[in-house]
């Protein structure tokens, strides 16, 4: 099968594309990227002419996801979970090992992959648990879940418990050439927190968790990498002193990384007191922070300290939202808003570039999790996003693919989304609200 | 002073923070009419004939319990107790599931303690049934700090511009935030005081002033408001024992004389005598904590009345 991309707004960063440019696909793989592809020289082909509205990238990649499965089949699955990826123009997913059996060990890494393969949607990658059962106690099979193919490992959820084990995991993944993924929460200052110490915590009588809470183990895990010089990446960072800190070691070329979430960069804590008071939706871990942390976090996606946009997708059954704020369980859907947010909040808001924007999203996650794509290379898996970063879309939770509604986002108006979603030459999502890529329907 | 409101404008007293200083008068305004019925021989009125109030009481109260359970008979509802270890609550229900089980019974009001922050709100979006919260978590206590303006109002005739102290565990205390809500809307002057460790995160942004001197809380004070410290907070770490609580932070005979001459002492109770207030302090001639338990019934007789019984206050004489 062949299939032409025509006059699409070609961006990819790794080759410094960005130009209207056709795209020719032969089977699984891209066959040619070049200035002008015409179509009588390649009979046979679909061809979809995109015009230049639209915007072809190297596919996007979320490298922090929670698929549920196995253990919480009734908030995600491995299908249900990639389903929503392609909907939201991801072309892989990397998913956290904090299920029930928690992933550390290679059995429950292959039945993951296993579980991806049959579904046959976006590519996973397993991230492993540092410790067995996550329990911050003894190494987990790290070697061993590579070979099974782990890309990174992680006991995201918690933080990796001590000083001493972050550092055995550094020195042991660096082995491996893997990063460790750490949830950056010292559990002391944390306590039983549930929203962001400050104001509106204050006022609502939330039990609050600090900004230093986070800042602490930032601070120790970049003290750590750089005395085992292997790579610590940050997961959902949330403070300003966090971004300083990973600015100031990225200065004194620490191997250190880190991700942002959609929710982290357009909300802040002052959503919880309206329009819906205590709403269990805006509750995630960490918490929505002070605005003068999501400001910091904006600065930092556009001077380069922040190296990828990742979701945190943590779908949770309705009944585990409807309940007492207290009670309700940590975290928000993301794969099937994050592009939209982007776009809308970042993109149009004059805050990064498109160019920067797929860096974010995929050149940077492939690169720090070593996995494939990232890039438009002639004879690379041809895993491409189509973006329409001039659509205007309205937030539906109830057509989301995951199993899981729990967005803040219900009912928001943004301008930016996804057009189609193509994994390894397979056209697996079309957005029928975009008629210049009703074309790729019919492949 | 602020004008009066004819009426509430929501069918639920979730917190202080969402009325008006008007909303707020007419509550006091109504309160002291219902004072007057608590005088009478015969402490009834028929305002609520035919109205079903269900106290649902998640956390273990006797005071405020009682006074919501006086209030409800006094205006002749129908009152219905539910406490936790009595429901279906042990079997885990959950607290919607309960709240929509109560409300196929049609109560006109639910009056709900709850050591969760913010569950008033979530029964309010949930239940036809107008929502009176009785305490929720760490967040409000409206009635509390309602019937402590009234107090405060019936000895010094206004609010506006009195200075009024707050000295205690000011993190955990639901109480506290009615207050502080209450008094700045009606254009008092609060001082708020206590161990750094439980002075919640920005709270002055609130419009109050925060000291961790006790002395500056209470000097020139108009009236001063004690609260409760728990045991399990020293346990927790926020202060070294109950004896050097008493020391920094207990209101002594001494550190009342800084206030002024006629300042009132307040307590919302259960009190630990010798830990934040002194005996001499709150059984002293100041002391109007007697005087809060009974403005308790006529507050909590105005607020189920302006919510459920549907008409203005001067209806009710």
């Amino acid at each position: 099968m062949k299939l032409l991309l025509k006059g699409a707004r070609v961006i990819d960063p790794a080759s410094g594309v960005d130009g209207v440019r056709d795209v020719l696909i032969e089977g699984d793989r891209i066959a040619r990227v070049d200035m002008s592809i015409p179509p009588a020289t390649v009979p046979g082909a679909i061809v979809a002419d995109l015009g230049s509205a639209l915007v072809v990238c190297p596919g996007l990649i979320d490298m922090h996801v929670h698929l549920r499965e196995p253990g919480y089949e009734h908030k995600e699955t491995v299908a249900t979970g990639c389903a929503s990826a392609v909907a939201g123009g991801f072309t892989a997913v990397a998913c956290m090992p904090n299920t029930n059996p928690v992933n550390d060990s290679a059995s429950v890494t292959r039945f993951i992959l296993k579980q991806a393969a049959e579904a046959g949607l976006a590519r996973v990658y397993p991230i492993g648990a540092v410790s067995k059962a996550s329990e911050g106690q003894e190494l987990a099979e790290m070697a061993d879940m590579r070979e099974a193919g782990c890309v990174a490992f992680s006991d995201d959820g918690r933080p990796v418990a001590t000083a001493l084990l972050m550092r055995r995991a550094l020195e042991y993944a660096g082995m491996l050439g893997l990063p460790i993924i750490d949830h950056c929460e010292d559990k002391t200052l944390a306590g039983d927190g549930v929203a962001h110490e400050g104001f509106h915590a204050s006022q609502l009588g939330l039990r609050g968790i600090p900004g230093a809470a986070e800042d602490v183990i930032v601070e120790r895990n970049i003290v750590l990498a750089a005395m085992t010089r292997s790579h610590a990446h940050i997961a959902h960072l949330s403070t300003a002193g966090a971004l300083r800190a990973v600015r100031s070691a990225k200065e004194r070329h620490i191997r250190v990384t880190c991700e942002v979430t959609p929710h982290h960069f357009t909300l802040t804590d002052e959503q919880l007191m309206a329009p819906l008071a205590y709403d269990t939706n805006l509750k995630m871990n960490p918490p929505l922070r002070h605005v003068t942390d999501r400001d910091a976090l904006l600065a930092g996606l556009t001077d380069g300290t922040v190296d990828a946009i990742a979701t945190d997708h943590a779908p949770h059954h309705a009944d585990d939202k409807r309940v007492e704020f207290d009670r309700a369980s940590f975290g928000i859907v993301g794969l099937e808003t994050a592009v939209s947010l982007s776009l809308d909040r970042l993109v149009h808001a004059g805050v990064i570039g498109l160019g920067r924007l797929i860096e974010l999203l995929s050149t940077n996650p492939a690169r720090i999790l070593g996995v494939p794509g990232g890039r438009l290379a002639v004879g690379d898996a041809a895993d491409i996003t189509i973006l329409a970063p001039d659509l205007n879309v309205t937030v539906s939770a109830a057509s989301f693919r995951s199993k899981s509604r729990n967005t803040p986002f219900d009912g928001w108006p943004l301008r930016g989304g996804v057009a189609a979603t193509i994994v390894g030459g397979r056209v697996l999502f079309v957005n029928p609200d975009v008629p210049q890529a009703s074309a790729l329907g019919r492949v | 002073m602020s004008d009066t409101a004819a009426r509430l404008r929501g069918k639920d007293l979730l917190g202080i923070a969402d009325l008006t200083a008007s909303e707020i008068t007419l509550i006091l305004d109504t309160a002291e009419a219902m004072k007057e019925v608590s005088s009478r021989p015969i402490k009834k009125v028929p305002a609520l004939r035919g109205k079903t109030v269900i106290n649902l009481f998640y956390e273990p109260s006797t005071r405020t319990r009682t006074s919501f359970e006086v209030a409800e008979k006094r205006l002749s509802a129908d009152t219905l107790n539910i406490a936790i270890g009595t429901s279906s609550v042990v079997k885990g229900e959950t607290l919607i599931d309960t709240a929509l089980n109560l409300e196929a019974m049609s109560p006109d009001i639910i009056v709900l303690r709850h050591a969760s922050s913010g569950a008033c709100h979530l029964l309010a979006r949930t239940c036809k049934a107008g929502i009176v919260n009785a305490g929720d978590g760490m967040h409000e206590h409206p009635t509390q700090g309602l019937l402590d303006a009234f107090t405060i109002r019936e000895r010094k005739g206004r609010l506006q511009g009195l200075k009024v102290a707050i000295v205690g565990d000011l993190l955990h205390s639901r109480v506290f935030r009615s207050n502080i809500y209450l008094l700045t809307k009606m254009g008092a002057e609060v001082w708020v005081c206590g161990p750094p460790t439980l002075m919640p995160a920005g709270i002055e942004l609130v419009g109050v002033h925060a000291t961790t001197r006790v002395e500056e809380a209470v000097e020139g004070a108009d009236a001063i408001m004690m609260l409760r410290i728990q045991l399990e907070r020293m346990q927790g770490g926020y202060f070294p024992s109950l004896r050097e609580y008493f020391q920094v932070f207990g209101m002594t005979p001494e550190r009342v004389k800084l206030a002024k001459p006629d300042a009132i002492i307040m307590h919302p109770g259960p009190m630990n005598r010798g830990v934040e207030i002194a005996s001499e302090v709150a059984d002293g001639p100041a002391s109007v904590i007697l005087d809060q338990v009974a403005n308790g019934v006529a507050v909590r007789m105005a607020v189920l009345y302006l919510l459920a019984g549907g008409g203005e206050h001067e209806a009710v004489a």
